[in-house]
């Protein structure tokens, strides 16, 4: 009789339980992360540790993306804005569109592709290899070692991160612009600062918060579930990545609407 | 020697089920102290399944399982992981971890479960422990760099550093030469007669069992066949599976 009830279950009905099921167990994984945040031990080396691979390992690859985003930008922008003979506003124009969503968003995207699949990949490994339950048996806490770790320090380094690609970019337009129109790297940058508000700096060190957040706990929620066998470790890190990135658009679309919501109050 | 003041793991009427699969329909084992107990069967059949409830890892359906008189049923995280301290586990493959050294492995569980610890000790117990398992030289080494052998012996050392006084190990001797694991049995009862462990040991290889052993008990469907020294199961054998198992293994 079960197995009928089963058989004749329509597919939607089974796909609907499983998209709840798996938002009330990713639900259940952020609120343990903010359940037990805050009790020792707090695994301050780890942390540091993680930061360092989720900070400085990056910054290769983010000064090659900020940069080239900086000069293509500057590039693109420069024919519209001499239409109106207006090429003396691309540091402003670029600024606010650097500090306000290009370097968040840029940083996110590339972090959630680097780091997110790195985590998801290394945590769904160690899942695979009983690294995990290891640990368990030792009395170790795995998820403040693991999950709470790499979910801060990610948090903490992407704003960081944020930062240093916004400056790189405005670097690669100003040697853009410095070629063009012959502005100088002062003249540039007043320009920069008197364009870009209080709000516009705050917002994006805010969202970068929450992207930073996103990627930490969508790469180890990804990677603690992952199913056993190597071929759940690359479906965790395929998944952190796509659910990140999705995640990542949503969160900047709110956000705008918020700090829009604020800034013409 | 089996009396009841001995009895360091009593299990009753243990059912785990995984959806329609019953992998075990009430299981009663006893271990005694300072005794090796073997557990055999066929892959698949919830060896495994066995210790991991022991410890915590799986929650079972129904049944006892007391460690050292104590219900693990209902336990709080807390009282678990007290309990979990004394008793060592050994994986399979081994599950140590990639990330660090085998020094950072040992030292890993003794640090987080040990308060006041010099550097000086910590050492002492590392270097005590690898001595222990044959390995001094690999103090450095990552996991990656040792061999199938040496990744058991580095895992059975990292568990007898927090002195577990019951040691649960899962399939020691699989994936490895015949050499190697007559090496690892002969490090099985070296554990027992210098940590005075009690151990159950899961395994299909009947040579291991018959190395480790004190006592035998074969899982078959989810049951235990026999139970009893190893002459007993398997030279007075009457059951066709268990006589079955153990053609199988020494091709008689």
């Amino acid at each position: 009789m079960a197995e009928r009830n089963e058989v004749s279950r329509p597919v939607i009905t089974k796909k609907l339980d499983e998209f709840f099921s798996g938002l009330a167990k990713a639900f259940r994984f952020v609120k343990r992360f903010f359940q037990e945040v805050w009790f020792p031990p707090y695994e301050i080396k780890e942390i540091l540790r993680q930061s360092y691979e989720i900070g400085y390992r990056s910054l290769p690859l983010i000064s090659l993306t900020g940069f080239i985003i900086g000069i293509v930008f500057t590039n693109q922008s420069r024919p519209s804005l001499a239409e109106f003979g207006a090429t003396s506003w691309l540091p402003a124009l670029i600024s606010i569109a650097v500090v306000r969503a290009l370097g968040p968003l840029v940083t996110a995207l590339i972090a959630s592709g680097k780091v997110g699949s790195s985590i998801g990949a290394e945590i769904g490994s160690m899942n695979v290899t009983e690294q995990i339950d290891a640990m368990e048996v030792s009395a170790i806490n795995p998820f403040k070692y693991l999950v709470i770790t790499r979910t801060l320090a990610a948090t903490f380094m992407i704003p960081i991160l944020v930062m240093y690609t916004d400056f790189v970019a405005l670097m690669g337009s100003f040697l853009s612009v410095n070629v063009n129109e012959l502005v100088s790297m002062s003249t540039f940058f007043v320009q920069v600062f008197e364009a870009i508000s209080f709000l516009d700096i705050f917002s994006s060190v805010i969202k970068s918060l929450i992207f930073g957040f996103t990627i930490g706990i969508v790469g180890c929620y990804k990677g603690y579930n992952s199913s056993r066998g190597t071929e759940g470790v690359g479906q965790a890190a395929n998944s952190a990545v796509v659910m990140s990135m999705f995640l990542i658009f949503v969160e900047e679309l709110l956000i705008m609407q918020i700090v829009n919501a604020i800034r013409y109050a | 020697m089996h009396n009841e003041q001995n009895l360091v793991v009593e299990i009753k009427d243990l059912v785990k089920s995984f959806g329609d699969n019953h992998v075990l329909k009430g299981v009663d084992l006893n271990l005694y102290k300072g005794e090796n107990l073997v557990v055999l069967g066929k892959s698949g059949s919830g060896k495994s399944v066995l210790i991991k409830l022991m410890v915590g890892l799986l929650k079972q359906d129904e049944g006892l399982i007391k460690i050292f008189g104590i219900d693990t049923a209902g336990l709080k995280l807390k009282d678990l992981n007290k309990l979990r301290l004394r008793i060592g586990f050994s994986f399979q493959a081994s599950a140590l971890y990639d990330s660090m050294t085998v020094r950072e492995n040992l030292e890993f569980p003794l640090v987080r479960n040990t308060k006041n610890l010099t550097r000086k000790e910590i050492d002492t117990k590392v270097e005590e422990l690898l001595d222990a398992v044959a390995l001094p030289n690999t103090i450095n080494q990552m996991p990656s760099e040792l061999s199938g052998g040496q990744k058991k012996r580095i895992g059975i050392a990292r568990t007898l550093i927090l002195n577990p006084e019951i040691m649960l190990y899962d399939e020691p001797t699989a994936g490895l030469d015949p050499v190697t694991c007559i090496e690892i049995n002969n490090l099985i009862n070296e554990v027992r007669e210098r940590f005075k462990t009690s151990s159950i040991v899961i395994t299909h290889d009947l040579t291991c069992a018959k190395q480790t052993g004190d006592r035998m008990a074969v899982l078959i469907e989810g049951q235990f066949n026999s139970v009893g020294t190893f002459e007993k199961v398997f030279e007075e054998a009457t059951d066709q599976q268990v006589k079955s198992f153990y053609d199988y293994n020494f091709i008689r």
